[in-house]
């Protein structure tokens, strides 16, 4: 028997129970942000298609973006070439650039509010290592047995040999890392066992590439992997890495309410009902799907993972996943689009590597967002 | 959301199933740690049996170390018991999923939130995790909910506000909205004072208090704050240190009632400071160096006698033999005046006279304590 039930009330009493749910709800104010991220939302849109459209319209060779939207929509272009170009190199190299932004980014903004340490990105797990161990392999070892040309080495795999490779050497580095994380309960803890993973990956790449010094070509082209490309994936190859890559957004999107329950720590989430493992084994996972597939067909890209999310948070100035994961999406395809675009020197023969000009052009970008933060401390704590 | 969907979450809320049955309850509980490779385990507290009272404040008091926050955790089933049961509203804990389980019981942790980009109103709002469906979505209810936590704890002109923005007093009640958020039965709280300041501390634990009693919710606090505890709440458990290193016991009571038992004396009295029954705080166990006479009334004489003890000095029952006399006087200004053999001098504030006292007291100490005991107090010598 309470207070309340004798018909008293203590003294300076003011607060009730929460109404029941019959009475009529409280006016649902607007988030003074909300308008913020609606126009925000929209601008990337917006931005999208206007990368998108650059991408397919710029390059070594320039086609008007009438003719661009005669092949989008089923037409031909008035010289045929340009429907090849469009339809075969470009589009796929459009949807390629824009999925792997996408994916990095939100695959970086898990990782970060797991480990709640804003320098997480896919690549500290050591995925990216174990990725580049796996085309090491192929391009460097296998390569030098019976065959004796880079070319014959490389088809007797094929490109897709190569994604495989980099695929399975991600995968076995994740799996390694998160039978660790069964036995490791602190997130610094796992992110340092993961680094370490990936210094250990690592040295066993170099001492491959010390070992294929005597057939250059070989390291040279493994080396042009590392940096990184959205040419040359084929639709084949597409069909692959799309159905993968939506679904890990998907996944990722559906883990939006964990992801913030994470915000306060493991032991709050554990306390409002989270599973923090499973969650934990989920993040991780869905990341290495995301970074694994898009460092096969891609390389190793740097920077995007660990950029966008803190562009997001800048942009919308919140750390609330729901708006955070679409927004990451979002601002990484552009990302990824911009970076193309750039890395493709349009009107030129010659490209960049993506690599170089990702984290060139992004570098003073990210440093700008941050420093204009007010609380540059705080925004970028995941 | 659908009619029997509210039904289902309207479960487990401020709505007890039963009076009589606590709504947290322990049976022979024993906390503590296990140890690997059959070396002993670390045994907090063995054995007890408990009862948290509904709608009242208990607090569990005990010194630094002696295991408030282990027992809490068990009690909350962040932490696995070593031996016997806790049971929530008469079932035992394991029995209920994480997120049954966080309908019921909230907690506020001492562990660091750090929010990032959060506003106060998002994080009280992710105390609705337990209770929204899988996105994360909040409903008219929710926000209803939430609002209702902001005001209940007196933040709601803050709802706005970056959480990093706040102050630690601010922070503490926003994270005490986030738990009632939950809508639990039983709120616990770990050293949710220590970083408030005196004043805010009796508030709030009032605001507990009211919180408990106007809503039928069970809360239990911990501190080390004798004080506080023995002031501001409705039950204690104390936790009484084994001297021989072995486990706890738990006394639970009415705050006075362990006072007047001396239990809590006997939990936190250290070698050199013992609980005083009649002043209801600490002091000092060792030898007076002398004893001085006081005259004089109200706050003035009160001070005056905190300023003497502080020097080591005790009051001299009346008719005994003093080596000094002090007087306070109220009138025109207040002023202390005091007489020693061969000595008589004037002050206008404390500082003055414990100054004066402090050199004059190794040539008083014939009267009441022997040259011995000034050499063992490290007093200089004449």
């Amino acid at each position: 028997m309470t207070l309340a039930d004798a018909g008293l009330r203590p003294r300076g009493a003011r607060r009730s129970l929460p109404p029941p749910a019959s009475e009529p709800p409280a006016e649902r104010a607007r988030a003074p942000g909300h308008a913020r991220v609606v126009v925000a939302l929209i601008g990337l849109g917006a931005l999208i298609a206007v990368a998108a459209l650059a991408s397919l319209a710029l390059g070594s060779v320039r086609i008007p973006l009438a003719e661009v939207a005669a092949v989008l929509t089923g037409g031909e272009a008035s010289r045929e070439a340009w429907s090849t170009i469009v339809m075969d190199v470009r589009l796929p190299r459009t949807i390629t650039a824009a999925l792997a932004g996408a994916g990095l980014g939100v695959a970086g903004l898990g990782l970060q509010t797991l480990f709640r340490n804003p320098l997480a990105e896919p690549f500290v797990l050591g995925i990216s290592a174990g990725a580049s161990l796996g085309v090491a392999v192929v391009v460097l070892a296998v390569g030098t047995v019976g065959s004796t040309t880079l070319v014959a080495g490389l088809s007797a795999l094929g490109s897709m040999g190569v994604a495989s490779a980099a695929a399975l050497g991600a995968g076995l580095v994740t799996a390694l890392v998160l039978a660790v994380s069964r036995r490791v309960s602190s997130p610094a803890t796992l992110l340092i066992i993961g680094l370490m993973v990936g210094y250990a990956v690592n040295a066993l790449v170099t001492l491959l590439l010390q070992a294929g010094l005597g057939e250059l070509s070989r390291v040279r082209a493994y080396i042009q992997w590392g940096f990184g490309s959205f040419d040359g994936t084929t639709w084949s190859q597409l069909q692959v890495l799309v159905p993968l890559v939506l679904v890990g957004l998907a996944v990722t999107w559906a883990l939006t309410k964990a992801l913030n329950a994470l915000l306060l720590g493991d032991r709050y989430a554990a306390s409002m009902g989270l599973a923090v493992r499973r969650t934990r084994t989920a993040i991780i996972g869905t990341s290495a799907v995301l970074a694994g597939a898009i460092t096969a067909f891609c390389g190793p890209i740097a920077f995007i993972g660990i950029a966008t999310p803190h562009l997001a948070r800048g942009l919308l100035r919140t750390s609330d996943h729901r708006v955070l994961v679409p927004a990451t999406a979002l601002g990484g395809a552009v990302v990824g689009l911009g970076a193309g675009l750039v890395a493709g020197l349009p009107g030129s023969e010659q490209t960049l590597p993506l690599n170089a000009v990702t984290s060139l052009l992004g570098a003073p970008i990210v440093i700008m967002v941050l420093l204009r933060l007010r609380r540059s401390g705080q925004a970028v704590a995941a | 959301m659908s009619p029997t969907a509210d039904a289902h979450r309207d479960q487990g809320t401020l709505a007890p199933a039963t009076w009589t049955v606590p709504p947290l309850a322990a049976t022979a509980l024993s906390v503590g740690y296990r140890r690997r490779r059959r070396r002993r385990d670390t045994v907090v507290l063995a054995e007890q049996d408990l009862a948290l009272p509904r709608g009242a404040l208990t607090v569990l008091l005990g010194p630094n170390g002696s295991g408030k926050t282990t027992l809490l955790r068990t009690l909350v089933g962040m932490q696995p018991a070593l031996a016997g049961t806790v049971a929530l509203e008469g079932e035992p804990l394991e029995r209920f999923s994480a997120r049954e389980r966080a309908r019921r019981i909230a907690v506020v942790l001492t562990d660091p939130v750090d929010a990032g980009l959060l506003r106060v109103v998002d994080l009280v709002a992710l105390g609705r995790h337990p209770r929204t469906r899988w996105d994360g979505r909040l409903t008219a209810q929710d926000h209803h909910v939430v609002a209702w936590a902001l005001d209940a704890v007196g933040v709601g002109h803050l709802a706005h506000r970056p959480v990093p923005e706040l102050s630690d007093g601010e922070r503490q009640r926003v994270l005490i909205a986030r738990a009632l958020a939950q809508e639990p039965i039983v709120l616990l709280l770990d050293e949710p004072v220590a970083y408030v300041d005196v004043a805010r501390r009796v508030d709030l634990l009032g605001l507990l208090r009211d919180l408990a009693h106007e809503c039928g919710l069970s809360v239990l606090v911990t501190t080390h704050d004798v004080d506080l505890a023995l002031r501001a709440t409705d039950h204690v458990w104390l936790l009484m240190p084994d001297d021989e290193d072995g486990p706890a016991r738990l006394r639970a009571g009415a705050p006075e009632d362990l006072a007047l038992e001396g239990a809590v004396g006997a939990a936190f009295g250290t070698q050199t400071t013992t609980f005083d029954l009649t002043a209801g705080g600490f002091r000092t166990t060792s030898p007076p160096l002398a004893r001085v006479r006081l005259h004089g009334t109200g706050a003035g004489a009160a001070w005056t006698e905190r300023a003497l003890r502080r020097e080591g000095l005790d009051l001299a029952d009346p008719g005994a033999p003093a080596a000094a006399t002090v007087t306070v006087s109220e009138q025109p200004r207040r002023h202390w005046r005091l007489d020693a053999v061969e000595w008589s001098s004037d002050h206008d504030s404390l500082a003055s006279l414990t100054a004066t006292l402090r050199r004059l007291v190794p040539h008083l100490l014939t009267g009441a304590a022997s040259p011995e005991d000034a050499q063992h107090h490290g007093l200089p010598q004449r």
